[in-house]
């Protein structure tokens, strides 16, 4: 943030009207010795960066000042070193929750961005029709509905006797009907699914923008040259959303590693820890099991993943751009 | 492409370089209350005179936080400011697993005069609660059955429970045994409740048979209610004492015993035979409530708080009985636990909160309320005044095992309150995985006990 900032100075700078006049104005001022000090810059940017400092910084150093003590929230606190981070890499339970957001990464991440490719493509090419202004609408809805109902409308569907066991029994598949969110085995996958659902209309829809600026000649080019729908996605369309691509999975990575509220909703971390999360478990050895230190270990961790992975993504998307 | 590089450079070593200035100067000193100020807060409580208080005829302004859903605490605020005009009341409400949350924190930062309290043991180490010896000795609620305030007594730090300083109060205490649909009973033909282990097997198998849901019972997300009937179970094959001392946390209990062993080997068993409703781990309290209410299975595993609901909901279809023992004739034991609310140590009006409490064990019309909107039964001496309740309701029904219980000394705390996790981290985890055949009965009890040890070391 800090360095998007300074950039808009910069541009402000060169913005300015009549490079002359603003040398001659300045040339005065030196010899009045009033020259604009460089502090004057961030003197803007204060209220920004005081918010910025307060509300971003500050809990972050006090996040790892807390994953250093033994603390229960409330009395005094004991000084334990990394103890919290050995706690983080060896007690199973804990690490059982990475392992569970390495796995939601197929169903936020992989499945939406997939699905959404081959749903984009179709729709850039019925993008006329009143077809593809209907399929954009329903693929975004999941993002205007509150997470939290869609939740609750979820479980509904995925419980016993809801919708999605009625189809299965209804098609003769009474075998295949469970408890979705209820079961060890299908707990997990039935989470990643909701995460699927929602995150599909924001990436389709990401998609799609990028794919509206892509320069119609090239696919005229394409197909003077000979080729089908299939070259022309992985010939113009796909190398032309890399950066698109790029922000897609950088959001959905992030969603997944750092999920809570689906998983909440849906779940809360159940059956027998099958769909904890890091998110939640931070929240539960927190605010449950008052163990700050702990929990703050956990967070600094999973900050930590989540650069791991976003930053290589970020570097190999921007770098066609550079 | 340099200049670009070099512009995002230098913000980024600044914030770096401020990161590390602030955790050289939080590294100081460690986050958290000084030592000194908390241990002075615990030892010196202040223990009210052992005048009786009152609420005076000055303007007072209770601030209290109670418990969403529940509306006994709301009503008997409501009755207690008309006897009183001169006491209003700022309430605020949250739920149960956010009030547990929130404790600590308020009580330390916000203090309330009262509040529905989640398990104390850790609210007292941290010298948040007042001690209410002083109040008790001035109201005379020592003179009380001492099985009704034992639970809230705590020794010095917090631990064990059981014995020592009254730190908390109950509006009423819960009794926990088995609900049944009167129709669904009739007709696999139970014309008494069971008197032994064996006889409410039969009648599980009988219902099982007759394509009726045996038991209904939430275990599913955060909860573990498969709790209940496993405390129930090894309440019948041995002695409470022996629950009561592991759950308040006396030096050397252990939860892995052999009777204990047995009862989780019976709930093993009931899982195994289809006696509970097979989406047990998919439904929340809430939806096992609806489908009881609903007529959809025999038997839930609950508490009397849900006595008023059902007599509103289902009335004259629902009844109650007490788990029965293994042997017959044996003596009976359920979960009984007060409807706890404490004092905060910084309340501003502590004096007058103290007195409602004594007032809601006492006065005529509070223990009607207490009876009719909570369904439970009150505190208060053992001659107290009792109000009328409707033949053949559950809440009679409930009363009636309440006075059995007592006559038994079979009251025992919840197995979910002995440590802070035990029930997130210990109970719900492991019966779900027991539901799923994941988990042995052996292995229940000894991960559960050893979830217990680690969280009493830390």
């Amino acid at each position: 943030m800090a360095g998007s900032v300074r950039d808009a100075i910069v541009d402000l700078t060169e913005a300015r009207p009549e490079a002359s006049a603003r040398r001659r104005a300045r040339s005065a001022r030196r010899s009045a010795g009033l020259r604009t000090p460089a502090w004057v810059g961030w003197l803007f940017v204060a209220p920004a960066l005081l918010v910025y400092l307060v509300f971003v910084l500050r809990p972050l150093v006090a996040t790892f000042e807390y994953s250093l003590y033994r603390w229960n929230g409330i009395g005094p606190s004991t000084w334990v070193g990394l103890d919290n981070y050995r706690e983080v890499f060896t007690d199973p339970e804990l690490l059982k929750t990475i392992t569970n957001a390495f796995e939601l990464i197929v169903f936020f991440s992989v499945i939406p961005v997939l699905l959404g490719l081959a749903i984009a493509s179709v729709i850039r090419r019925i993008a006329t029709s009143r077809l593809a202004l209907v399929g954009r609408t329903v693929l975004f809805l999941p993002q205007v509905i509150p997470l939290v109902a869609a939740g609750i409308a979820w479980s509904w569907m995925l419980a016993d006797d809801g919708f999605v066991n009625q189809v299965l029994r209804w098609v003769g598949l009474d075998g295949a009907a469970r408890a979705w969110l209820g079961d060890f085995s299908t707990a997990l996958p039935a989470v990643g699914a909701i995460g699927a659902w929602v995150l599909l209309g924001l990436v389709t829809l990401l998609l799609l923008s990028g794919m509206s600026k892509i320069d119609p000649v090239l696919y005229e080019a394409a197909r003077m040259d000979g080729a089908g729908p299939l070259r022309e996605f992985f010939h113009v369309t796909l190398p032309s959303l890399r950066q698109e691509i790029g922000v897609c999975v950088t959001v959905t990575v992030i969603a997944a590693l750092a999920s809570f509220d689906i998983v909440y909703v849906s779940t809360q971390g159940g059956p027998g820890n099958a769909t904890m999360v890091p998110g939640l478990e931070i929240y539960y050895q927190a605010f449950s099991e008052r163990r700050i230190g702990v929990a703050s270990a956990l967070a600094v961790v999973l900050m930590v993943l989540v650069l791991a992975f976003v930053l290589p993504i970020q570097w190999l998307t921007r770098r066609g751009e550079r | 492409m340099l200049g670009r590089v070099r512009t995002r450079w230098r913000p980024a070593m600044l914030t770096i370089a401020a990161l590390a200035g602030s955790v050289a100067v939080v590294a100081c000193g460690g986050p958290g209350s000084s030592s000194s100020e908390t241990s002075s807060s615990t030892q010196s409580s202040t223990t009210a005179s052992a005048q009786a208080p009152t609420c005076g005829t000055e303007p007072v302004t209770l601030r209290a936080y109670f418990e969403t859903g529940f509306p006994l605490a709301g009503a008997l605020a409501e009755e207690f400011s008309k006897q009183f005009p001169n006491v209003e009341w700022d309430i605020r409400e949250d739920q149960f697993a956010v009030l547990t949350q929130n404790a600590p924190r308020v009580l330390a930062d916000d203090p309330p005069d009262l509040m529905r309290l989640p398990q104390v043991s850790e609210l007292v180490k941290d010298g948040l609660l007042k001690n209410l010896d002083g109040y008790a000795k001035a109201f005379g609620w020592d003179q009380w059955p001492a099985s009704q305030l034992s639970q809230m007594r705590l020794g010095e730090g917090g631990r064990p429970r059981g014995e020592g300083s009254l730190y908390a109060m109950g509006l009423n205490f819960s009794m926990t045994g088995i609900f049944y649909n009167k129709e669904l009973a009739e007709k696999i033909g139970m014309t008494e409740p069971p008197q032994t282990l064996a006889e409410l097997d039969e009648l599980l198998a009988k219902a099982k048979a007759a394509g009726i849901v045996p038991i209904q019972q939430f275990n599913g997300g955060a909860t573990g209610g498969l709790a209940f009937p496993l405390q129930n179970l090894m309440a019948a094959y041995g002695p409470p004492g022996p629950i009561n001392d592991w759950i308040f946390q006396k030096p050397g209990a252990t939860i892995d015993t052999p009777t204990n062993l047995k009862a989780a080997e019976h709930l093993a068993e009931w899982i195994e035979k289809g006696y509970f409703v097979k989406d047990a781990n998919a439904i929340d309290y809430a939806k096992m409530m609806s489908r009881f209410i609903d007529g959809e299975g025999l038997l839930i595993f609950d508490g009397d708080w849900e006595s008023g609901t059902l007599d509103k909901q289902m009335p004259g279809k629902a009844g109650f009985f007490l788990m029965p023992p293994a042997e017959e004739g044996g003596a009976r034991a359920a979960m009984s636990a007060p409807l706890t609310y404490g004092i905060a140590e910084r309340a501003e009006n502590a004096d007058c909160a103290a007195f409602f409490l004594n007032w809601v064990a006492t006065d005529e019309t509070a223990r009607r309320i207490t009876v009719e909107v909570g369904g439970s039964h009150p505190m208060g001496p053992a001659d107290a005044y009792m109000p009328p309740v409707k033949e053949g309701s559950v809440t009679a029904a409930t009363l009636a095992a309440g006075a059995t219980i007592a006559e038994d000394n079979g009251a025992m705390d919840f197995i979910a309150n002995a440590t802070g996790s035990i029930y997130a981290k210990g109970w719900t985890p492991n019966l779900q995985k027991m539901v799923a055949g994941e988990q042995t009965p052996k292995g229940l009890l000894e991960t559960v006990q050893r979830q217990y040890e680690s969280e009493l070391e830390d």
